[in-house]
């Protein structure tokens, strides 16, 4: 039996068309547009100045406090504009525009870093330049990297958690990492097992991508304290607490973190990350994106720099096909959809994802029937039903006590309703006025 | 290049192949072998009851939306459809048509859309509907006509008992099982249809294999048609093991009356049945001992449309008390 988390879940099927697409470098963009705010917390602060010449890799915005971190230019270029654009999430945000500049060595020249297998700094060092290199959680989240792996003293920590599920259809931006840079993975979750210091690790991965479980498998073959642990298809198991309720059968505890059970979590694509910062001192100035959909011509896996407008990628990939109704920022069950193609690739951008009319629209909404698929599928144990029923007649004291913040926005009851009804739109909402409440409270 | 607007919504932005209307036109797919098999019971009355039954559903739902409450009409959904048929299961075969015609109208214009239409009602709107059929017309809706395997002729003359009434009848009368036993169906007959009782409850078999393809299909789930069953059988088991002579043995119970309709199509209504598997327990095990205490004491030979009912206006509280364990709430002991 493999391993997966015991309460709800959903199979939607998986859709990895660009799975055995090799990771391609995307051509140097002409103009990078790098918000600000691009992480969960405080926004950075710009320390540059328009017409300014910037290095790549320089430092454009700094962090602003504990919860925050620097923004490094992608490219070597000219800051042409600090303007408010309008982001991925849909709000105008402050942004730097840089530039490029064409015929600036470093943006010509990407070297190939050999593996770099040996650790020379000390714990303290490595910590320092994972907040200076501006690595956020790139699942998603986009959590600050260094906040997560401060661990408070009264707090033992026993296993670290790497995240290689990537539950969401379509996108294969961790899985190719996987395949393509094992050995780096495999060096960053010993750095940072020995920075934190943890004597465990756990690779989670789900079974449908084999050949990244071979993969580490044989990289980790001489490793008795890393674990590589094959679980069963389930979404959403790429989240943090369903991960490792799955993994070590531990229930992070409500409104709880899993250094709460022992764990820290980090997602594959993060470990590069601070393996890149760690040996070759390279901040985070790229990652990979999934540019996918059934129509696209060529959909692929690319290498692209922070601040790249997703147009580019979108030609890139031969054009919007005929018949599109949705742009998606992420995958099709948490991904943000966007309005413009103007919008630029964030730290926290997994995927692109072209929806077709076929799965755009939504059905008609009709009367609950309940049915309590809903409640069955929650992972969160929640009845999303009776949530979206408190929240739509503004019953939000109650939403509260039948613990609407907990929950993680998965968009498992609104893909199951059989009456197509708009369940996570409600919760969302009632979890803001929730939310509110609570800090007017305070 | 022509493209519509793109739309902008929030996530998730596929959803799975479920449908309402898949789900309740499972559940007619499900029903089709009790009705074969009635039809080959009971003739055109069979037929004719069901069809009146399904029409007149359809009908007053569709005027009430329309004329009475302006709303948009669903009645495509097929949920008045399953109304019907469950209705027209639950009568006698040789039951008049205006009767048919007014239990209809009390299922769908007082249970269903008086509480709001689909989804709003507390009680199961066919049932509802042939208990008050029941109350209303007692001696019309027990005269029940002996099954005759091919009959074509109107059925109302010859009428026969259900089984459960011959037992309860006899018993009453001092007879025991065992001189009661030339009377009472066979198990085999009970099985196939072969023996009075409603239209559409009569074949064990059929009503087991729609319940089987209802399971399959994940409409429905195993928790209220085993433990309602197994309540049932366990508590006349009981009283059976006390008393062979005084009480039927479970098998009966089990395969006689409204036992495996009720179980597999009524209790396990959407609408009305509990949302959480613990509360779907609770229910079902409310349902069996009820039956169980209607059919060993009460007055009815049959108590299953009694039991739902009753339970039904529970599950309120029921889904109230039980509701899913939170994530998070238990802390589980570390295994590292």
């Amino acid at each position: 039996m493999l391993k997966t988390f015991s309460k709800g879940g959903i199979h939607p099927s998986g859709n990895k068309i660009t799975s055995t697409k090799e990771i391609k470098r995307f051509p140097l963009p002409k103009v990078v547009v790098v918000p600000i705010s691009q992480h969960i917390g405080i926004p950075s602060e710009i320390i540059v100045e328009v017409k300014e010449k910037v290095k790549k890799g320089q430092i454009i915005a700094k962090s602003s406090g504990f919860v925050s971190t620097n923004i490094h230019s992608p490219v070597a270029g000219t800051v042409t504009k600090l303007d408010k654009i309008i982001d991925s999430r849909g709000y105008k945000k402050q942004c730097i525009v840089i530039r490029t500049d064409l015929k600036d060595v470093s943006n010509l020249e990407e070297i190939e870093y050999a593996l770099k297998e040996e650790i020379t700094l000390t714990p303290k060092e490595i910590f320092q330049r994972i907040s200076d290199s501006g690595i956020v959680g790139l699942g998603g989240a986009t959590f600050p990297s260094h906040v997560k792996l401060s661990v408070k003293e009264d707090k033992k920590l026993e296993c670290l958690v790497i995240n290689g599920v990537e539950c969401e259809p379509y996108l294969t931006a961790d899985h190719r990492l996987m395949i393509e840079k094992t050995r780096e993975i495999v060096v960053g979750i010993k750095i940072l097992m020995y920075a934190l210091p943890v004597n465990k690790a756990i690779i989670g991965i789900e079974n449908d991508k084999k050949n990244a479980i071979q993969s580490f498998l044989s990289v980790t073959k001489n490793e008795k304290n890393i674990d590589v642990a094959v679980l069963k298809v389930k979404y959403p198991q790429g989240s943090e607490k369903q991960l490792v309720k799955a993994l070590l059968k531990r229930e992070v505890p409500k409104n709880g973190l899993p250094l709460d059970v022992g764990v820290v979590v980090h997602n594959v694509g993060t470990i590069f990350a601070i393996y890149q910062a760690v040996q070759y001192n390279i901040p985070l100035m790229e990652r990979v994106v999934t540019v996918t959909g059934k129509k696209l011509e060529n959909p692929s896996n690319y290498w692209v720099k922070i601040g790249t407008p997703i147009k580019d990628l979108i030609k890139e990939v031969g054009g919007i096909p005929e018949g599109t109704r949705k742009l998606v920022n992420g995958g099709p069950m948490m991904g943000k959809a966007i309005k413009s193609t103007d919008v630029p690739i964030t730290k926290g951008t997994s995927g692109i994802l072209v929806i077709s009319e076929d799965e755009a629209s939504r059905g008609e909404q009709q009367n609950c029937i309940r049915c309590g698929k809903c409640v069955y599928v929650c992972p969160m144990g929640l009845e999303p039903y009776l949530l979206m029923n408190l929240s739509e007649k503004g019953m939000y004291e109650k939403a509260f006590s039948e613990d609407i913040l907990t929950c993680i926005e998965c968009g498992s009851c609104s893909y199951v309703c059989p009456s197509n009804r708009p369940l996570l739109d409600f919760i969302r909402f009632g979890k803001e006025i929730v939310k509110n409440l609570q800090n007017a409270k305070k | 290049m022509k493209n519509l607007p793109i739309i902008v919504s929030a996530s998730p932005h596929i959803h799975s192949e479920k449908s309402l209307k898949k789900i309740m036109y499972d559940v007619v797919i499900a029903l089709v072998p009790a009705f074969l098999v009635s039809l080959y019971v009971f003739g055109i009355r069979a037929f004719i009851v069901t069809s009146v039954a399904i029409i007149s559903c359809l009908l007053f739902e569709y005027l009430i939306q329309k004329y009475l409450l302006h709303t948009k009409v669903t009645i495509s959904d097929g949920s008045a459809l399953i109304t019907g048929i469950l209705l027209a299961f639950n009568l006698p075969s040789g039951l008049s048509i205006w009767m048919v015609v007014v239990g209809s109208l009390f299922a769908i214009g007082v249970v269903k859309m008086s509480f709001g239409g689909l989804g709003f009602n507390i009680f199961n709107p066919a049932l509802a509907g042939r208990v008050f059929l029941l109350i209303s017309f007692p001696v019309q809706m027990t005269m029940w006509p002996t099954a005759v395997v091919n009959n074509t002729t109107m059925v109302d003359a010859v009428s026969g008992a259900t089984t459960l009434g011959i037992i309860k009848e006899g018993v009453m009368y001092g007879d025991t099982i065992t001189s009661l036993s030339s009377k009472i169906p066979s198990t085999m007959d009970m099985l196939l249809g072969v023996t009075g009782g409603s239209l559409g409850e009569i074949s064990a078999l059929a009503l087991l294999i729609g319940g089987a393809y209802l399971l399959y299909r994940q409409v429905i789930s195993w928790h209220i048609p085993i433990i309602m069953l197994a309540t049932i059988g366990i508590m006349t088991g009981i009283f059976w093991l006390i008393n062979p002579e005084h009480y039927a043995n479970p098998l009966i119970h089990l395969l006689s009356g409204g036992a495996i309709l009720g179980a597999f199509f009524m209790a396990t209504d959407l609408v009305t049945s509990p949302m959480t598997k613990k509360g779907m327990i609770v229910f079902a095990l409310g349902i069996g001992i009820i039956t169980a205490v209607i059919r060993l004491f009460g007055a009815y030979p049959e108590g299953v449309s009694f039991a739902i009912l009753i339970m039904n206006a529970f599950v309120p509280l029921i889904n109230h008390f039980f509701k899913p364990r939170r994530f998070g709430t238990v802390i589980k002991s570390k295994i590292m």
